[in-house]
């Protein structure tokens, strides 16, 4: 009976797992975006410059 | 395990995990899209066109921007948004994205649309949007929305600027022409969330948000829209009457304007609600309609001018 809410609290702690995950993830592909942003608006303004 | 639980721990799963679609639906791609138009035909419109690939990241930069202000308002609003029939799907009211959760990718989006056009075109631009973004969700989400019938017509700014941000970031300033084309959205906004307001005023008052009709009554309501509808279309003119438009625009903005005031006064003949979603499917038919003729009537006239 001890044992009972064992796989309840293994289903939340996956939960949270997931989630944890799934925000890593969405995070690491804005900052990716973020930079080919940052790298594309330099190289463009630099060009815009020397021309 | 019998198959019974493991279905009903797979709802459970289901029904707590967020998918992406649920993170797409968080930034209201339908909104989006109309302050993504606006915004990039403000930016077409306005003098001194910007690089075509820094005018796409503006208005990539803006998207977010109101997608961000979306996030932010699904947010706070999740307890309402569990009461009304219409926005009982959305992710924060079923609770698949938590609502902190929502906040914090607002703020984030918010910060790095900002960022973004302020480096791809100027400040102006990227203090323009974030004023965007405060203003719908503190001014019109926080203190309006569940205070005041005249929410929609004060918070209707918010939807107003995205032409200003566009004009802005192409030309590092913003002319009256620009002021003009928020006339335009801000005179346009009361009729059209009025019209939805009346077929889904028993919505409104179940969650308590104090809209025209749940206060006022559906009579006034219909009153205040005529009003209102006569103001757009009359507004709708003034671009053609300032020269900012030729004869073109012109044809399209009676047309259009036409369309709806009788869509308004039918609405006020019949009372009925397939009248009020009629008007406000005419709504939005009309702005987009509108603005698309402003791109069409500048198209034009630069290909005659330069002939």
């Amino acid at each position: 009976m001890a044992h009972e809410p064992q796989p309840r609290q293994d289903d939340e702690g996956r939960e949270a797992e997931r989630r944890r995950r799934s925000r890593n993830i969405a995070l690491a592909v804005l900052l990716f975006v973020l930079v080919v942003l940052f790298y594309v608006i330099t190289i463009v303004r630099m060009g815009a410059r020397g021309g | 395990m019998t198959p019974r639980t493991r279905q009903r721990t797979l709802e459970e799963a289901t029904a707590t995990v967020a998918s992406l679609r649920d993170w797409w639906r968080l930034f209201k791609p339908h909104v989006m899209q109309l302050a993504v138009f606006t915004a990039a035909v403000g930016l077409y419109l306005a003098p001194g066109a910007p690089h075509p690939v820094l005018g796409a990241i503006a208005v990539l930069a803006i998207a977010a921007g109101a997608g961000a202000a979306a996030a932010l308002n699904n947010a706070y609003d999740a307890d309402i948004d569990r009461i009304m029939a219409r926005t009982r799907a959305r992710p924060t009211a079923t609770g698949r994205i938590d609502s902190a959760e929502a906040a914090g990718a607002g703020v984030v989006l918010g910060l790095m649309a900002v960022a973004v056009l302020g480096l791809a075109t100027n400040w102006l631009a990227a203090g323009l949007l974030a004023l965007t973004i405060v203003y719908y969700v503190l001014v019109y989400t926080v203190l309006l929305k569940r205070r005041t019938p005249q929410n929609i017509v004060i918070g209707g700014a918010a939807g107003a600027l995205p032409p200003v941000v566009g004009w802005a970031a192409a030309s590092g300033e913003v002319g009256w022409q620009a002021w003009l084309l928020f006339a335009l959205i801000f005179l346009w906004t009361p009729p059209h969330f009025w019209a939805l307001a009346l077929v889904r005023s028993g919505d409104y008052a179940r969650a308590g948000i104090p809209m025209l009709p749940v206060v006022a009554g559906r009579a006034t309501t219909i009153r205040q829209i005529r009003i209102y509808s006569w103001l757009v279309a009359a507004m709708g003119l003034t671009p053609w009457l300032s020269g900012m438009a030729g004869w073109p625009y012109a044809g399209a903005a009676v047309l259009l304007g036409v369309a709806f005031v009788a869509a308004a006064e039918r609405l006020a003949r019949s009372s009925a609600d397939a009248d009020a979603r009629r008007l406000f499917r005419i709504s939005i038919v009309y702005l987009f309609g509108l603005f698309l003729a402003l791109v069409v009537d500048r198209a034009l006239g630069v290909t005659l001018g330069g002939a």
